[in-house]
């Protein structure tokens, strides 16, 4: 085996030891920063793939915007970080059953791409270049312009939303003023 | 002996590449030592800085403070951050009551790693970067990520409400000054048309982008000194409201590792300031001669760290609300309408066949006359309001 492959097995098995770690620890931040874990590896994953840029984006949003955010959430809400109530609910061989079937339709579906045992076929152009070939797949009329666009309205939208709600209400708003 | 003076860092690994070869290795294996032994040798290089910085940073601080600063161990006091050293590294080693063990020890090692990770992509001379990576613009912003992260994990395990305190402000600062920081990433980017590091300073070979983009470049030093917590942006650790923040338990080699890590973080935003919008190794002869390529790269950036040291201790700290105004009304519409006039101003100017210089110039010459303007339009209504109110309550009193 080439030193690549020990490397896909390591960073595999800290990922997926790491992902069961998340849901079956009773601490929630314990359990955030194992998340963190294997959002990690899986950045590994990507520069394993070449895709270096993929890599940077899921460190900076996933560990850098969305986990810090999980945190948060979690410290404050204090009382419920040192959880001793029990880990399962009553329905738990419910959603045991549902995921199982989710994971062998996924592993059904995977295992019939044809890629899989011929091997990738080499990326298109230069890697070098990868980065401005996204960019410009991104903003170019016959590509993706118009999902990188409808993404950019519903964030917008969000946006907007989130400083909606953060608004004072409007009696408050008109007490201000007065004052 | 010529070899050594125009390509001396090719010649190093040129030299240990043949010698690892003689020595039995193959040579993929003999690559992987030698990445191993430049990440081994950045990064010690890194921390010794580190402690070196202290000593620069307390020598200047008391000169403006009108004191004379270390001057016992060595010349000048030169030894002092080792005498430091060996007191942190004799301290008892103490976790606190209820803490979270391993979170608390880990904290202090995911922070310093979030700092010499920056160095990884940093242009120190031709030739001489770390890792060429075609993303190390958005690299630099995702290594910053992990440093908001040690301070949460820092803040959270200690098992201490002024800790804890410091965390949430973390969270208030770091985290909304990472989008004009961004922001202002994006101008060398969009300049040099590229997001690697190496790539952005060749293309500084004529002209520094500070001449391009003053106004990013001002927003870049702004909001990474907010990201580094240097004052007036110290509230993460305001020794007068929250003790010292998230770092209030941590005592011998662990706060030492903080405190490293703190110091290494000013210097890291010079540097990043000086390689983005100064022109990093760029100067006469330094493309034949590497060397003085770093010397270049090293005074840009102490003069910027003088910068960093100078706003440091001149300004008192912010209040937070005054501060998240300043980054969410001020700085961040700021760098959008920056980002704006620069894409628009350089595709016109290389249109219309103009000179670059002078039509970006132009641009944020006009950009800064905007602002002015608007602030100046709104300190007048907010004077204005405040005159009315200020009669209404006047008149509520007499009546």
């Amino acid at each position: 085996m080439s030193a690549l492959q020990w490397v896909f097995l390591l960073i595999a098995a800290t990922t997926l030891v790491a992902a069961i770690m998340v849901v079956v620890g009773p601490n929630l931040v314990h359990a955030a920063m194992w998340l963190i874990l294997a959002l990690a590896g899986v950045a590994v994953f990507f520069v394993l793939l070449d895709a270096g840029f993929l890599a940077v984006v899921q460190v900076a949003v996933y560990i850098g915007a969305i986990a810090i955010l999980i945190i948060f959430a979690i410290m404050l809400t204090r009382h419920l970080t040192a959880d001793t109530e029990p880990q399962v609910t009553r329905s738990w061989w419910l959603a045991a059953l549902a995921s199982m079937v989710l994971f062998g339709g996924l592993l059904t579906m995977l295992t019939q791409i044809p890629t899989l045992t011929v091997g990738a076929p080499p990326l298109p152009g230069n890697p070098e270049n990868n980065v401005r070939d996204l960019g410009q797949a991104l903003v170019s009329l016959d590509q993706y312009v118009l999902p990188f666009e409808t993404a950019s309205v519903l964030l917008l939208a969000a946006l907007i939303g989130s400083i909606v709600i953060a608004l004072p209400p409007k009696a408050a708003r008109a007490d201000e003023a007065e004052s | 002996m010529g070899v050594v003076l125009t390509d001396p860092f090719g010649w190093i690994g040129q030299t240990l590449l043949e010698l690892l070869t003689r020595l039995g290795l193959q040579v993929g294996a003999a690559n992987l030592v030698i990445n191993l032994l430049g990440a081994v040798v950045l990064g010690t290089i890194c921390m010794t800085l580190g402690a070196l910085i202290t000593w620069v940073e307390r020598k200047v601080v008391a000169r403006f403070q009108d004191r004379l600063g270390p001057n016992r161990v060595g010349p000048f006091g030169l030894l002092q951050p080792i005498a430091d050293g060996i007191k942190l590294l004799t301290k008892e080693t103490v976790t606190p009551t209820g803490a979270d063990t391993i979170v608390y020890n880990i904290a202090p090692v995911v922070m310093v790693m979030s700092v010499i990770g920056l160095w990884a992509v940093i242009p120190l001379a031709p030739r001489l970067i770390g890792s060429d990576i075609n993303v190390g613009v958005l690299y630099i912003v995702s290594v910053g990520g992990i440093g908001t992260l040690s301070i949460m994990m820092a803040g959270w395990a200690s098992n201490n409400k002024y800790a804890l305190l410091g965390a949430f402000r973390t969270v208030a600062q770091l985290v909304s000054y990472e989008v004009p920081m961004v922001l202002a990433l994006l101008i060398p980017t969009l300049l040099a048309g590229s997001m690697g590091m190496a790539t952005i300073v060749e293309q500084q070979a004529n002209v520094p982008y500070i001449v391009l983009a003053p106004i990013a470049a001002l927003i870049f030093f702004i909001s990474s000194m907010a990201e580094a917590g240097k004052a007036p942006f110290d509230l993460l650790e305001a020794e007068s409201e929250i003790v010292a923040g998230y770092n209030i338990e941590y005592g011998g080699l662990k706060f030492g590792m903080f405190y490293v890590g703190e110091f290494l973080h000013g210097f890291t935003i010079a540097a990043l300031t000086a390689v983005l919008f100064l022109g990093g190794w760029q100067g006469p002869l330094a493309e034949s001669y590497p060397l003085l390529g770093l010397i270049y790269f090293l005074a840009k950036t102490s003069v910027v760290y003088f910068g960093v040291m100078w706003v440091r201790f001149s300004f008192p700290r912010l209040r937070i609300d005054q501060l998240n105004t300043f980054n969410w009304k001020f700085l961040t519409p700021l760098s959008l309408a920056v980002i704006v006039v620069t894409a628009v101003a350089d595709k016109w100017a290389v249109q219309a066949g103009l000179s670059r210089v002078g039509v970006l110039l132009g641009a944020n010459a006009l950009l800064v006359l905007a602002i002015v303007w608007l602030i100046g339009a709104y300190a007048r209504s907010a004077r204005r309001r405040l005159e009315r109110t200020g009669d209404k309550q006047a008149a509520g009193a007499h009546a």
